[in-house]
C-alpha cells in the first residue's frame, strides 16, 4: 500500500517531462505522444477489466447459487434451518441443514481446540526456541503437512487413523463417560476422528501465519524483557504473545474457515447420518461440505438444488468467519502503525 | 528448599558468583526423559493399554510432571514454569511431526504394493472393484489436462489483476477488488465446484467435462496467483520504474519489460505452488468432471477422471483391491505435488541468492 501513492504520483510527473525530452531516443521519434497514451490506456483498461472480471466472478458465484437454490427451497416441505432429515429426492422433498450445519460447527470446533494450541507451540518453537539456521527448515517441514492433498488425509483417516483411535476413544469413554459428550454405545468414525483429521489439515496454515506474526515482534521488546531478568517463558508471555495475539486470532479464524469448508477428508471419514448427536465418540454425523460430496451422486433436480442451497449456507458462514479474521488483521495494522 | 535459603541476608563466599540461583544439572532433562520412557513402557506392558501413541503421550506427561516437580523444588516456581513451557513447546512441535510421518509412512508402505508399470499404463476399463489390476492412465491424463487448462486461464488473469492492483490501483475500486480477492481465498473448494456445476454444467447445459473441472480449478487458482504476484510486484524497487519513465518509456512497456521480468522468479514460484494446490483438489472436480473408468483424452466433451477423484472413488469401496489402488494413486499424487513444491522452493531459493 505504501508504494502505491508514490508510483501513481510519479505516473503523472515523469511522463510529462519525458514527453518534453522526447526527440532524443530513436524509437520514441516514431511513436508519437498520442500513440503512447493510447497503448497505455489500452493496457490499463485491460488490467482494470481483469480486476472487474474478478468482481463479476464473485457476483456470478453468489447469483447462480441463489438461483439454483430457490427452486429447491420453494419445493421443500421441511424447515430448511430446523429440519435434520435430508430427503430432497423424495416426492414431497423434505430437507434441512440443521444436522449438517451442526456437524460442520462441531468438527471445526474440535479441530480448533486441538490445532490452535499446537500451532502456537510450533510457531513459538520455530521463532523463539529453535536455532536461527534451523528455523526456516523446520518451517518447511511443517509446510509439508499442507502439501498433502485432502483426499489423502481422508484415505489415511479412514483406514489408518480411525482404527488407531479406537483405543483412545474407548479410554475417553471409560474415564469421561459421565459427560454426555464422551458417552458412547460404540466408538468409531466419529466427530472426534474427523476433528483430529481437520486439526492436522489446518495446523500448517495456523502455524505459518502465527509464525509470521511472532517474527514481527520487535527484538527490542524481547531483549528488554530478558534484560529485566525475565525467563524465556516470561519473555514470551509479556512481549511475544501480547504483540502477536491479534495475528494468532485471525490465523485461527482463517483455519476455522478452512476446517468448515473441508470436504473430501470429512466425507471419507464420517459415516453420513443426519442426526444432531451430542455423543462425539459415536460413529455418526455429517457436515455440509461432506454431504454435498456424498449426496451429489444420487441427487435429482430438486436434490441438486437442495445441495446447492446448503452450499450457499456454507459459503455465507465461511465468508463471515474470513471477514472477521481480515477485520482483526486490518485493525491491528492501524494500531501498530508498522510500515512492514 | 530454595525458599528456605532465600531469606538469608548474608551471601557466603561460595554463592557469591552464583547470580542465577540454584539450577538443575544439565543432564537432568535427559535423565528424567529416560526415566519417564521406561516408566511409560512399564505401564504399557503391565496394564491393558493397546495403542503405541499412548506410550508417547504417557511418557510426555510423566516427563512434564517429574521435571516440573524437580525444578520447583530446586530452582523455584518461576524457573519451573519456564521449563514447563519449554517442554510444552517442544511437545507441540513433535506432535506435529507425528501425523506427517504417519501419513507419509502409510502412503509409501501401502502405495508401493501396486506401483508397477501396469498401474501407469492401464485404465480402469472393464475392471470392477473386486478385480485386481487396473491403473491410473486415464486419471493422469485427466489431471494433467485439467490443471494445464486451469493454469492457462488463471495465470494470465491473475497476473493482470495483480498488475492492476499494484501499478494502477488506487481509490475505492482497487480496495474492493483486493477485499474480494481475500473472500475468494477463503472460498471452500466445494463451493467453486457447485458454482461451475450450476453455471456451466446445468444452466448453460454444457455437461460434465474436463474443461468444466478446469473452470472450477480456475476459481481456486485465481486468488493464490493474484496474492503471490501482488507480493512480488510490490517488492520491485520503485527506482526501476522511475528509471523506465526517465528514459521516456511508456508505463505499460515499463511494466511489461522491467517490472514483471524483475518479479518473474517469484511469480513463477507462486504459480507452481498454486498448481500444486489445485492438483490435489478433489471436491470441485468431483462435481464437474464426474469421473469415468475409460480413457478420455478430450477435455472438452464427456466425463473425464482425475487422480484425486480416482483416489476418492477407490477409497469408498470396501474391497481390498480397490483400497490398494487408492493407496498407490495417493502415492503418485503426493510425489507429483511434492515435486512441484520442491521445484517451486528451489526456484525461490535460487532467486534469493542472486
Amino acid at each position: 500500500m505504501t508504494t502505491e501513492p508514490d508510483s501513481s504520483a510519479d505516473d503523472a510527473g515523469p511522463r510529462g517531462t519525458a514527453s518534453a525530452t522526447d526527440p532524443t531516443p530513436a524509437q520514441l521519434v516514431t511513436t508519437s505522444k498520442a500513440k503512447i497514451g493510447a497503448a497505455d490506456l489500452i493496457f490499463k483498461n485491460l488490467t482494470r477489466t481483469a480486476g472487474i472480471g474478478l468482481l463479476v466472478l464473485i457476483a456470478a458465484i453468489a447469483l447462480f447459487l441463489v438461483l439454483r437454490a430457490t427452486d429447491a427451497l420453494s419445493a421443500n416441505t421441511g424447515n430448511f434451518f430446523g429440519t435434520q432429515e435430508w430427503f430432497p429426492n423424495q416426492t414431497p422433498p423434505k430437507f434441512g441443514v440443521a444436522a449438517t450445519l451442526f456437524g460442520t460447527i462441531v468438527t471445526a470446533a474440535i479441530a480448533m481446540i486441538i490445532a490452535v494450541p499446537v500451532a502456537v507451540g510450533i510457531a513459538l518453537f520455530i521463532t523463539v526456541y529453535a536455532p536461527r539456521q534451523l528455523a526456516s527448515v523446520l518451517g518447511y517441514v511443517v509446510d509439508l503437512l499442507a502439501a498433502v492433498p485432502s483426499v489423502v488425509y481422508g484415505l489415511w483417516g479412514l483406514i489408518v487413523l480411525a482404527p488407531h483411535m479406537k483405543g483412545t476413544q474407548l479410554w475417553l469413554n471409560d474415564v469421561l463417560g459421565w459427560i454426555p459428550l464422551f458417552s458412547a454405545d460404540a466408538v468409531g468414525r466419529s466427530f472426534l476422528v474427523a476433528g483430529v483429521v481437520l486439526a492436522i489439515m489446518i495446523l500448517p496454515i495456523v502455524a505459518a501465519l502465527s509464525r509470521e506474526v511472532f517474527l514481527q515482534v520487535p527484538n527490542a521488546h524481547r531483549e528488554a524483557a530478558l534484560a529485566l531478568g525475565a525467563t524465556r517463558w516470561e519473555m514470551i508471555r509479556t512481549a511475544v504473545l501480547p504483540y502477536g495475539r491479534p495475528g494468532v486470532i485471525s490465523a485461527s479464524m482463517l483455519g476455522l474457515g478452512r476446517a468448515m469448508g473441508e470436504t473430501i477428508a470429512v466425507a471419507l471419514v464420517l459415516p453420513a447420518s443426519f442426526k444432531i448427536s451430542v455423543h462425539w465418540l459415536e460413529p455418526a454425523g455429517n457436515t455440509i461440505a461432506a454431504n454435498v460430496a456424498n449426496g451429489w451422486g444420487e441427487a435429482n433436480e430438486i436434490g441438486r438444488g437442495a445441495l446447492i442451497a446448503s452450499g450457499l449456507v456454507l459459503f455465507i458462514v465461511t465468508m463471515v468467519v474470513n471477514m472477521i479474521a481480515r477485520a482483526i488483521v486490518a485493525r491491528r495494522r492501524d494500531f501498530s502503525g508498522s510500515s512492514a | 528448599m530454595s525458599t528456605a535459603t532465600a531469606p538469608e541476608p548474608v551471601v557466603t563466599g561460595e554463592d557469591r558468583l552464583n547470580l542465577r540461583g540454584q539450577t538443575l544439572p544439565r543432564w537432568t532433562p535427559l535423565a528424567v526423559a529416560a526415566g519417564s520412557v521406561v516408566l511409560a513402557l512399564l505401564i504399557y506392558f503391565v496394564t491393558p493399554v493397546d495403542s503405541e501413541i499412548q506410550i508417547v503421550l504417557m511418557a510426555a506427561i510423566l516427563f512434564l510432571i517429574a521435571m516440573s516437580a524437580a525444578s520447583t523444588v530446586v530452582e523455584g516456581a518461576r524457573r519451573a514454569r519456564d521449563r514447563f513451557a519449554t517442554t510444552l513447546v517442544y511437545t507441540a512441535f513433535l506432535l506435529a511431526l507425528i501425523p506427517l510421518v504417519a501419513v507419509l509412512v502409510s502412503v509409501i508402505s501401502k502405495g508401493a504394493k501396486r506401483l508397477d508399470l501396469d498401474f501407469f499404463t492401464h485404465s480402469m476399463n472393464n475392471i470392477g472393484a473386486r478385480d485386481a489390476g487396473g491403473g491410473i492412465y486415464h486419471a493422469i491424463i485427466g489431471t494433467v489436462e485439467q490443471v494445464v487448462i486451469a493454469s492457462a486461464i488463471a495465470v494470465p488473469f491473475g497476473l493482470l489483476v495483480a498488475i492492476y492492483l499494484v501499478e494502477y490501483g488506487q481509490g475505492r475500486i482497487s480496495r474492493v477488488i483486493s477485499f474480494f480477492v481475500d473472500v475468494l481465498t477463503g472460498l471452500p473448494s466445494i463451493i467453486a465446484g457447485l458454482f461451475v456445476l450450476s453455471f456451466w454444467v446445468l444452466a448453460l447445459g454444457f455437461g460434465f467435462s474436463g474443461f468444466a473441472g478446469a473452470l472450477a480449478l480456475v476459481v481456486l487458482m485465481i486468488p493464490t496467483v493474484v496474492r503471490s504476484s501482488e507480493e512480488m510486484l510490490k517488492l520491485v524497487p520503485n527506482e526501476l520504474r522511475e528509471a523506465g519513465y526517465a528514459l521516456g518509456v511508456a508505463k505499460w512497456r515499463t511494466i511489461l519489460k522491467v517490472v514483471v521480468p524483475t518479479a518473474l522468479p517469484g511469480i513463477v514460484t507462486g504459480v507452481m505452488l498454486a498448481v500444486a494446490r489445485v492438483s490435489g483438489e478433489t471436491a470441485p472436480v468431483l462435481l464437474t468432471v464426474f469421473g469415468t473408468n475409460l480413457i478420455n483424452s478430450n477435455p472438452f466433451s464427456g466425463e473425464q477422471s482425475s487422480l484425486p477423484l480416482y483416489i476418492y472413488s477407490q477409497a469408498g469401496q470396501p474391497q481390498q483391491f480397490a483400497i490398494d489402488r487408492a493407496w498407490a494413486a495417493a502415492l503418485v499424487l503426493i510425489i507429483i505435488i511434492m515435486l512441484l513444491n520442491l521445484i517451486a522452493r528451489l526456484f525461490a531459493g535460487r532467486n534469493r541468492l542472486k
